[in-house]
């Protein structure tokens, strides 16, 4: 599967775990790596562009932190502009449909703190719901969210395990040993979770 | 060597000294050079002692100097002038000639004596003429386009000049234009010469044109630099020595030579290389003019040179001024044309020297002529003051005498559509908005209304034009010209007559920010300002800074630069130079002090500045309200 990332982080120089994620998902080969804010800092996003890449691809994954409970700015402002009417949804638009979408997100809430009785009191596949709905109107099939929770709190071996795991689960997607009937029944998922659902 | 380094120091002194006191009162780098040459001239005796070598010397300034018009030379810029060069041009030598002939012999001169004092006449100071224009932003004016045709013309009317004087002279002796070369042909009957003549342009068009590129090619794969530069000047040099040799000016040869060369891949380097040796040589040649002005001459002879002068400079403006008439030079652009162009010029020098070479004239008669050409030289700076206080006149007698246009009313007003003004017109067509343009060069004006703008040539300072093109109920004012003295005053002006007006104007730097605020401009753009901080975002990035925390830096940048701005407002006073203003350089240690503090090494502020916003939360910090129940709706 031809697989597609949209990184969105608007300050990489801060950023501990995303950019060194981003680093090795760019190294992956054929893989279609696109960091947002290099590419429009000015947020002027070229949409036809935009198009052409989601239709040249199979998968689309979206890698952001998660910024009060939601993307960044600019992977919205992507939304917005890109999945325009008559391509991506209403009744000559579905250009789109049959694609996967992943986010692959980063919390700095913990597990604890995404739970009904936690302080965000909700799961966090909550928070996402209005990309999950998005991808659905569009006729795309919306992945449980690759999560990685606590992303400021890791231990050394921690974070180098989740970085190592992301270029693992882009290569699977594009050579389709990801087992997909799997994860679609888990409610998200994390690194640690692929060794069983990655086939070898 | 302690000599020459004693002459050295007394010229480049009196150089540097004078230039920079005739630039401060405005009079211009030549007159500046010509007074050191005074002030020297009877100490060191240039006039009497060595000064043939120094002479020479400093007539490769000349010879330089034509190389380099010949250079400039662009096929385009004439054919866009060719009316003006050639009908313009023609008549005024022509016409100039003919006057000054009628008087020299109304004066009981010999024919041939006249004819040369005609030929003297008829040409124009290239190096003031340019020069002032230049400075004064008014090149590319009409009337500084016109001046340049004429010129251009003038200094290729020297050419058969010069080839003429001998023939006139009959067969004279001397060597000619006194660079003492061998003057292998200075016996031979006048017709023989000139077909050598012919024959040695020949050698100079064939061998610019087929040897130099394989030659400069090869010394510029080398990537000497010192080599280009003398090999540069041996092109000047061998042109000076060849033209020499069979008698015929050198400056000529050498703007042949620079006009064969103009399409040459390597003129901006010959011109880069040449130039500090022609403006160097070119002020010891004023220099050396200045030093033969001698005192005993000027009082023996005062009346005659001033009757002269005078009378000089009023033939040249009496026949430019219908002329410039007749080719639709006029108003303000007429009388920039007419009283820029009244003096005589340096190449005057050249033929008078070659007229004494060839016994024609007098050294008296040569010295005296030369005082008449320095004073019209001198009082150019006036001429140009004068043009200036009666297109002034004119406005002030009121509307009749109006040349340029009659604007229609409009609600937007943009004054001068040159680089700055053209893309606000292109952005304000593009988005359905159709300003009144104003600008003073014809051809401009001619483009912009192929676009359907409602365009009209005249100067847009011109009060009366800015009234018509509806100044007193336009919405909007932009005023786009690059001449900030006259911007200042177009906004002034502006805000008196309609105070409800809202006037974007374009500052040339800080101080004329401030001065245009002070003139009631509601907006103001630097004209550098944001084309810089892009090319300084740009090279951010080239060194691998991300694009988006480029965009980071570039916003604080620009958002302290202009709060500094506006903070200094009020320490500015803007008849004081900035420099000489106690307060104002106080005030500069605040000016985006941040961005100042960051420049000397202490980043800290400017870091932090940019750095605000997405820092991650310390987790043990947070504290979310677990109990408390939120306030949801229903
Ligand atoms: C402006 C901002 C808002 C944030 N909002 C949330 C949030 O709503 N929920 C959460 O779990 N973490 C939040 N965080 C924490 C980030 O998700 C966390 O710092 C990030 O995932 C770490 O990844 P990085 O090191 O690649 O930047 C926020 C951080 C910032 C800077």
């Amino acid at each position: 599967m031809r697989i597609l990332v949209l990184f969105a982080h608007p300050a990489q120089r801060k950023s501990s775990i995303n950019t060194a994620m981003a680093a090795r998902a760019r190294a992956v080969d054929g893989v279609t790596f696109v960091d947002l804010y290099a590419e429009y800092p000015r947020f002027s996003i070229d949409v036809d562009r935009e198009q052409r890449r989601l239709i040249e691809h199979d998968v689309i994954v979206f890698q952001f932190p998660v910024f009060w409970y939601s993307t960044p700015a600019l992977l919205k402002q992507w939304q917005d502009l890109v999945l325009e009417y008559g391509f991506a949804y209403g009744p000559q638009g579905k250009k789109l449909a049959g694609k996967l979408t992943l986010a692959c997100i980063t919390t700095g809430g913990s597990r604890s703190d995404y739970a009904e009785d936690g302080g965000n009191r909700r799961v966090v596949e909550h928070f996402l719901y209005p990309l999950e709905q998005t991808a659905i109107l569009c006729g795309m099939e919306y992945l449980p969210p690759f999560v990685l929770y606590s992303a400021n709190h890791l231990d050394d071996a921690g974070a180098q395990h989740h970085i190592q795991s992301y270029p693992r689960l882009l290569t699977a997607l594009r050579e389709e040993r990801l087992d997909l009937s799997s994860v679609r029944l888990m409610p998200t998922f994390g690194s640690f979770d692929l060794t069983d659902l990655v086939r070898d | 060597m302690e000599g020459l380094a004693f002459y050295a120091l007394c010229y480049l002194a009196a150089a540097v000294l004078a230039v920079i006191v005739s630039q401060r009162i405005g009079l211009g780098s030549v007159v500046g050079y010509i007074a050191a040459g005074v002030l020297i001239g009877p100490v060191f005796q240039i006039s009497v002692a060595g000064s043939g070598y120094l002479e020479q010397f400093s007539e490769f300034g000349i010879i330089m100097m034509l190389f380099l018009i010949g250079l400039e030379i662009d096929p385009q810029m004439v054919w866009r002038l060719r009316d003006k060069l050639l009908g313009l041009g023609g008549l005024q030598v022509v016409a100039t000639i003919a006057a000054v002939t009628a008087a020299g012999i109304g004066l009981s001169f010999s024919w041939q004596q006249s004819l040369l004092f005609g030929f003297v006449a008829a040409l124009s100071s290239t190096a003031i003429v340019l020069q002032t224009l230049e400075e004064k932003g008014l090149l590319r004016s009409d009337g500084g386009q016109a001046s340049f045709a004429v010129l251009l013309f003038q200094d290729l009317a020297v050419i058969p000049m010069l080839a003429c004087i001998p023939l006139i002279a009959g067969s004279g002796h001397g060597a000619s234009s006194g660079h003492g070369g061998a003057a292998v042909l200075a016996d031979l009957p006048g017709w023989i010469s000139a077909i050598l003549t012919l024959a040695a342009v020949g050698v100079i068009v064939a061998a610019a044109h087929f040897l130099s590129r394989p030659v400069f090619r090869t010394i510029a794969l080398l990537g000497l630099r010192e080599v280009f530069t003398a090999a540069a000047l041996l092109v000047v040099v061998g042109i000076t020595v060849l033209m020499s040799a069979v008698g015929l000016s050198p400056a000529l040869g050498a703007f042949l030579g620079g006009v064969v060369l103009a399409n040459s891949e390597f003129k901006h380097e010959l011109q880069n290389d040449i130039e500090p040796f022609k403006g160097l040589l070119l002020g010891l040649f004023f220099m050396t003019i200045g030093a033969k002005i001698d005192p005993a001459i000027l009082l023996a002879n005062w009346l005659t040179v001033a009757a002269a002068t005078l009378g000089l400079i009023a033939i040249k403006a009496l026949v430019l001024l219908p002329l410039a008439w007749f080719f639709r030079v006029r108003g303000p652009a007429g009388w920039l044309f007419t009283l820029g162009l009244a003096q005589a010029g340096e190449f005057g020098f050249v033929l008078l020297t070659i007229g004494e070479d060839r016994e024609l004239l007098s050294s008296t008669t040569v010295s005296v002529s030369v005082l008449i050409i320095t004073f019209s030289m001198v009082l150019t700076p006036l001429l140009f003051a004068l043009s200036n206080r009666i297109v002034v006149m004119l406005e002030i007698r009121g509307p009749q005498h109006r040349d340029a246009d009659q604007p229609e009313e409009g609600t937007v007003i943009l004054a001068g559509v040159g680089r700055f003004g053209q893309i606000i017109n292109r952005m304000l067509l593009a988005d359905g908005y159709k300003p009144v343009v104003l600008d003073y060069r014809a051809d401009v004006v001619d483009n912009v209304r192929k676009f359907g703008v409602k365009s009209f040539f005249g100067d847009a300072g011109r009060p009366d034009l800015l009234e018509s093109a509806g100044l007193a109920h336009a919405t909007l004012l932009i005023v786009a010209i690059d001449d900030p003295d006259r911007a200042t005053e177009i906004v002034a002006y502006a805000r008196r007559s309609n105070p409800g007006i809202q006037i974007i104007a374009r500052a040339y730097d800080r101080l004329h920010h401030y001065k245009l605020a002070d003139a009631g401009a509601n907006h103001i753009v630097r004209e550098m300002f944001d084309g810089s901080v892009q090319a300084a975002g740009m090279a951010l990035e080239s060194l691998g800074m991300h694009p988006y925390e480029v965009q980071k830096r570039k916003t604080v940048f620009v958002e302290q630069d202009t709060a500094g701005l506006s903070r200094m407002a009020g320490l500015v006073d803007v008849d004081t130079p900035a420099a000489n203003n106690p307060d104002f350089v106080a005030g500069f240690n605040d000016i985006g002090k941040v961005i100042e503090n960051a420049m000397m090494g202490y980043r800290s502020g400017y870091e932090e500045m940019v750095a605000r916003g997405w820092n991650a939360p310390d987790a043990s910090s947070i504290h979310v309200p677990r109990s408390v129940e939120p306030d949801r709706p229903s």
